[in-house]
Order: C-alpha cells, then sequence, then structure tokens
C-alpha cells in the first residue's frame, strides 16, 4: 500500500510540476502577500513619517513682514522655500489648489503694525483638505505657527506679573504603555491570513486536478480498476497536494522574511521580529494546518463535475480560515488552550505571539498542531469514504 | 473466464440491470450488444469493480469479484468508454504509472512498455505528452496501459467509438491476436457490423436483460433468413413490449 501511496504522489507531483501556468502561480502567488505588504507599509510610512527633523520648504508670502516668525519657524524645520513665486494669498491658495504645494502661509500686510497692539495679528495657512498625504505636514506647519503665538502670549503675561500656573487648571498626561513590538501587530495581523492563503492556494490546483479533473478528463474509471485500494490513491494525493502547500508556505515566508527586513518598520515605531528563526517557527506551526486544508479541498471537490464547477466551491474555502481571525481581531482574544483547538484560529493566535517576540508556549504549540492534525486525519478519512461511493464515477 | 451469475444492480428506482447471466470463455471475443442505455455499461463497471452488484456474483479466472475485487482487478485489464489519459504525461509515462501501480518491478516493465509500443506502432508519439494526442492514438495508448500487466481478460467499453476507419480495423487486428493467444475478451457495442465482424458469442442485452445468447452461427440457425441486425431488432423490441 505504501508504495503505491508514493507512486501515486510522485506522478501527481510530476504532473503539476510539468504544467507551466500552474507552476507559475504556485511560485509567484506567495510574492503577491509580501508585495502587497511592502506597498501598504511604505503609503503608511510616506503618509506618518513627516518626523520633527525632516526639512519641510514653505512658500511664506510676506516673509519680510515677520522675520521673527519665519527664524522661529526654522528652527522648528519649517523653512521658507526659497524658490517660490508667491506673491499674494490668491497665488498661494492656486498653487496648493494645483498641488504644486502641500502647505503654503500667508503672513498678513499689517501684521507688523498689528503685532504689538491689541488686534490679533493675522497669519494664514493655506492647505488641502481632500490630501490626506499632506495632512502631517499641515499639522507640524499649523502646530509650529501655534507655539510662536502661544510663547509670545506667555511671553507678555509673565511680562504684566500674571502666574501661569492660572492658566492651567489641569494637566493631561498621556502613557502609552504598547511596545514596539506590540504595535507591529496591528500591522502584522494580516500575516497569518497571507500565509494560509498561500498555503491553500499552493495545494488548490493540485487539489482539484487529482480529483474533479480525473473525472472530467475520464481518467478516474481506469484508474479505479487497477489493484490498488482507494484509499491509497486518496492519499497520495493529498500527500502531494499538502507538498505543494508547504512548498507555496515555505516561498511566501521565504520573500516576507526578505521584504519585512527591507521595510522602514522601526520607523513607525514597531519592531517586526522576522528573522530566519520566527519564519522556521511560523512554518512549523502553520504547516501543521495543511493535511486539514488538504483534506478539505479534496473532500470537496469530490462534489464536483468539472474543474470549473471546483474552482467555484473551492474559492470560498479560501475565505473559511479568515473567519476565525475576523473574531480574534473583534474580540481581541488572547492565545489560551480551550482555543488552540480551533484550527486557523490558533495557527493566528501563535504567529502572533510569535510577532509581538513574546515567548512560545510549548503545550499551546502542541495542543495546536495535534488539533489541526487530528482535524485533518479526520477530514481526510471523509474524503477516502466520499470516494468510495459509487457516485463518484459520474 | 469471466462468469455472470444473476447481477442485479439499481439506481434508484432505475433497473439497471436485472438477473443478468452470461459467461465468456478463454481464447474468444465475447460481444456484449444492446442499445444505448441497455446496461452494457453498468455490466462492464461491475465486472471492472467499479461498482458493486446488489445482487448476484461474478467471477473473473475464478476469482470472486466481491469478495476479492483487488485479486480480480490483478487479471483484469480495462478500457472504459472515452478513457482518458493524463496530458501532461508522456504516452510512454501514461503507460508506466499504470504499471506501477500494478506493482511491476522496473526493469519488467521497461521491457513490458517497449513490447507494447512495439506491437501498438507507438514509437513516433511514445515520448510525446499526451495533450495533443488524437482519439486514435489516446485509444491506443489505454489500450497499451490497459494491457501493461498482462492480463487474462480485457473488458473494452465501446472500443471503437470515435476511430477511424483504420484506426477501427488496427483494433480489431490486435483483439484477435489477443484471442488466439488465448486471451478472454469481452467488448460492448451498439454497432451491428463491428459485432459481426469480430465476436466469436453475442449476448444481447436489452432494458437491463439478456434477451439472446448464442454464436453468430448458432442465432443465423434459430432465426433463418434473417440477418444479424433484424435479429438484433427483433430481440430488442421484444424485451420492450415484455416490459412496456
Amino acid at each position: 500500500m505504501s508504495s503505491s501511496v508514493w507512486t501515486v504522489c510522485r506522478k501527481e507531483i510530476l504532473e503539476t510540476a510539468r504544467d507551466r501556468r500552474t507552476l507559475l502561480s504556485v511560485l509567484l502567488g506567495p510574492l503577491a502577500g509580501p508585495l502587497l505588504f511592502a506597498v501598504l507599509i511604505n503609503i503608511v510610512v510616506s503618509q506618518n513619517l513627516s518626523s520633527l527633523d525632516e526639512r519641510l520648504d514653505v512658500p511664506i508670502v510676506g516673509a519680510e513682514r515677520a522675520p521673527n516668525l519665519v527664524a522661529f519657524l526654522k528652527a522648528r524645520g519649517v523653512h521658507e522655500a526659497a524658490d517660490h513665486t508667491v506673491t499674494s494669498i490668491d497665488e498661494a491658495a492656486a498653487a496648493v489648489a494645483a498641488g504644486e504645494r502641500d502647505v503654503a502661509l500667508v503672513i498678513d500686510e499689517h501684521f507688523a503694525e498689528d503685532f504689538g497692539t491689541e488686534r490679533a495679528a493675522r497669519v494664514t495657512v493655506i492647505f488641502d483638505r481632500s490630501k490626506s498625504r499632506a495632512a502631517s505636514r499641515v499639522d507640524r506647519v499649523r502646530g509650529a505657527v501655534d507655539a510662536y503665538g502661544q510663547q509670545i502670549g506667555t511671553l507678555r503675561l509673565l511680562a504684566n506679573g500674571v502666574d501661569l500656573s492660572l492658566l492651567r487648571p489641569m494637566q493631561l498626561d498621556e502613557l502609552d504603555v504598547s511596545t514596539p513590538a506590540g504595535r507591529s501587530v496591528l500591522m502584522l495581523g494580516m500575516l497569518t491570513y497571507f500565509l494560509l492563503f498561500a498555503t491553500l492556494m499552493g495545494g488548490l490546483h493540485l487539489a482539484i486536478d487529482s480529483t474533479a479533473g480525473e473525472r472530467e478528463r475520464k481518467s478516474l474509471e481506469p484508474l479505479l480498476t487497477l489493484p490498488v485500494t482507494r484509499a491509497s490513491l486518496l492519499l497520495g494525493k493529498m500527500a502531494a497536494t499538502i507538498g505543494y502547500m508547504l512548498l507555496s508556505l515555505l516561498l511566501t515566508l521565504a520573500a516576507f522574511t526578505v521584504a519585512l527586513t527591507q521595510m522602514p518598520l522601526e520607523q513607525l515605531g514597531m519592531s517586526a521580529s522576522f528573522g530566519f528563526g520566527t519564519a522556521a517557527a511560523a512554518f512549523f506551526i502553520i504547516a501543521a494546518f495543511a493535511p486539514l486544508g488538504a483534506a478539505l479541498m479534496t473532500a470537496l471537490a469530490s462534489f464536483t463535475k468539472t474543474y470549473r464547477e471546483a474552482q467555484t466551491y473551492l474559492s470560498f474555502l479560501l475565505l473559511v480560515p479568515t473567519l476565525p481571525l475576523v473574531f480574534a481581531s473583534m474580540l481581541n482574544v488572547e492565545p489560551e488552550p480551550r482555543l488552540m483547538w480551533i484550527p486557523s484560529l490558533s495557527q493566528h493566535l501563535l504567529i502572533t505571539t510569535l510577532i509581538k517576540n513574546q515567548p512560545l508556549d510549548g503545550w499551546l504549540v502542541f495542543l495546536s498542531a495535534g488539533s489541526s492534525l487530528l482535524f485533518g486525519a479526520l477530514v481526510g478519512w471523509l474524503a477516502v469514504r466520499l470516494y468510495q461511493r459509487e457516485a463518484i464515477l459520474g | 473466464m469471466i462468469e455472470v451469475q444473476g447481477i442485479s444492480k439499481r439506481f434508484g428506482t432505475v433497473h439497471a440491470l436485472e438477473d443478468v447471466s452470461f459467461a465468456a470463455a478463454d481464447g474468444r471475443i465475447t460481444g456484449l450488444l444492446g442499445p444505448n442505455g441497455a446496461g452494457k455499461s453498468t455490466c462492464l463497471r461491475i465486472l471492472a469493480t467499479v461498482l458493486e452488484a446488489d445482487s448476484g456474483n461474478a467471477r473473473v479466472g475464478g476469482t470472486d469479484l466481491t469478495s476479492e475485487p483487488l485479486a480480480a482487478r490483478c487479471k483484469l485489464g480495462v478500457l472504459p468508454h472515452n478513457s482518458g489519459l493524463y496530458p501532461q504525461l508522456t504516452a510512454r509515462e501514461n503507460i508506466a504509472y499504470y504499471g506501477q501501480l500494478h506493482g511491476l518491478p522496473a526493469e519488467q516493465l521497461a521491457a513490458r512498455i517497449d513490447a507494447l509500443v512495439a506491437r501498438l506502432d507507438l514509437g513516433a508519439i511514445a515520448n510525446r505528452k499526451a495533450k495533443g494526442f488524437s482519439q486514435g492514438e489516446r485509444t491506443k495508448v489505454a489500450l497499451a496501459r490497459a494491457l501493461v500487466h498482462d492480463p487474462q481478460h480485457l473488458l473494452l467499453d465501446e472500443p471503437t467509438s470515435g476511430l477511424d476507419v483504420m484506426a477501427t480495423r488496427h483494433l480489431r487486428d490486435w483483439l484477435r491476436e489477443l484471442k488466439a493467444d488465448g486471451r478472454c475478451v469481452l467488448l460492448s457495442s451498439h454497432v451491428m457490423q463491428e459485432v459481426e465482424a469480430l465476436v466469436d458469442d453475442l449476448v444481447i442485452i436489452a432494458g437491463g436483460r439478456v434477451v439472446l445468447m448464442g454464436t453468430p452461427a448458432e442465432l443465423a440457425q434459430r432465426f433463418p433468413r434473417q440477418s444479424l441486425e433484424e435479429i438484433f431488432v427483433t430481440a430488442v423490441s421484444g424485451s420492450s413490449a415484455a416490459s412496456a
């Protein structure tokens, strides 16, 4: 029996490897996740990363009217743009509206006269709220101008002998206890889904082709007349499916490991600990899910008569591993033994622990792997039963 | 020798086969003849052990199909209707896959494939992927695949359907050769002329029952001055009249 399982497995692996289109999707599919990740993170970084030391060049109309303010802004990294040709508020507004500038400042004509009097000296910040990319720059400029006003006001009160504590009846202090690694979980929470998805995708073609495809091509019936039990045939097919799933998982993890070291996560206040060791641990945690995935796909494909039909049904299956993840994010669950028997949720919780750089509890890992493998064996047995039905001949 | 005794098979409320009995002897070609839907394929599928009969029993070379299906399969070569190949494998690999699943040792398998490739004239396509094969080429490879373990018994379901004249003639020649080798060949067909040209024994099935049996000579004697086709039409319409 074992030799025929191996014969079937080897043939399915060879046949899939010969199909160039399929092989390409198995090999390139895993790159999609990390690539999407890289793009997403880079967008977030470029949006939020207008850090304090970044030099910001802003056109300032009438800079000569408020040299002190301009000097104050410069000390905060907001420089007057050297080459701007903007001379009026209308031109500044036009430049921002046209997208040439993210933000512009206009110092009122009467700024110098008003500054020392009871009338407030006016400064206009021009920006485009619909441009969310520029939001952090606008905030910086606004904050800097505000700070100047506060400083002048405080100095004037002091000069008049006012106790400043009168202005502050209370003070709100913030203490954020999230660790950089903890923050990265928000971003990398999707990682488990990408890994599970890539794992299932890797085996999808083979699971369909070796079952529904074989029926469609009418090669199943002669195969069933060979002196090999249907259990052996199915085990061989599922073993080959698992092989491609693990290959896909391996490639995805490798791509993520490379991609995450290239991403400026630290600048986001995150430290994704995703080195070789983490990737290896993640591989073994997710690998325990592969037999269940293969068995589910094979069992489901037994009800379908054509490749196309199977593809339709199995696409829904790709969503199944997301369900526990949705619950996990809604209920904010922590890894604990009573959750470890749920496949995909347990993997998600363990991977999250890994990313948080917290120690893995061996007992939880064992429970997760044990339960997933057990479910895999159960559904695998069901798949074999389904292939023993007479209706399988179609 | 294939022996079928009182086999019945139902699919839901449809009686596909009812109390079918016949025998196919070694060194002869037996034809299972009947209109579409008569139960020929069901009968061959039961003999190929991919379906199980509800009642009755069948033996292939003395081995009971129900109690020892795996042993029976070793004695059987099966060519189902329109049977498909693996498109990404070459003709040789398609044949080898079945040989390996029959448990043939590598050397013996290679020699056997060489012999089949030579005999069935597969040299030109042996190392080509099956995906571009013509219907005739596919049937040839499928036949070689069914014969890879040198079985004593051969079951063929509508083997000539979709074949052109030359391919049909070749197939008939091979089947005659197998018969001369002393093998037991059982084939199904709904084409009268084909059966007339090829078979030694006839089993006519209609509505799931055997309505007529015998050699073409015997039948000609029993129904004088009638062609085989007329005999067939009379037998088949008689059964549908009886069942109606």
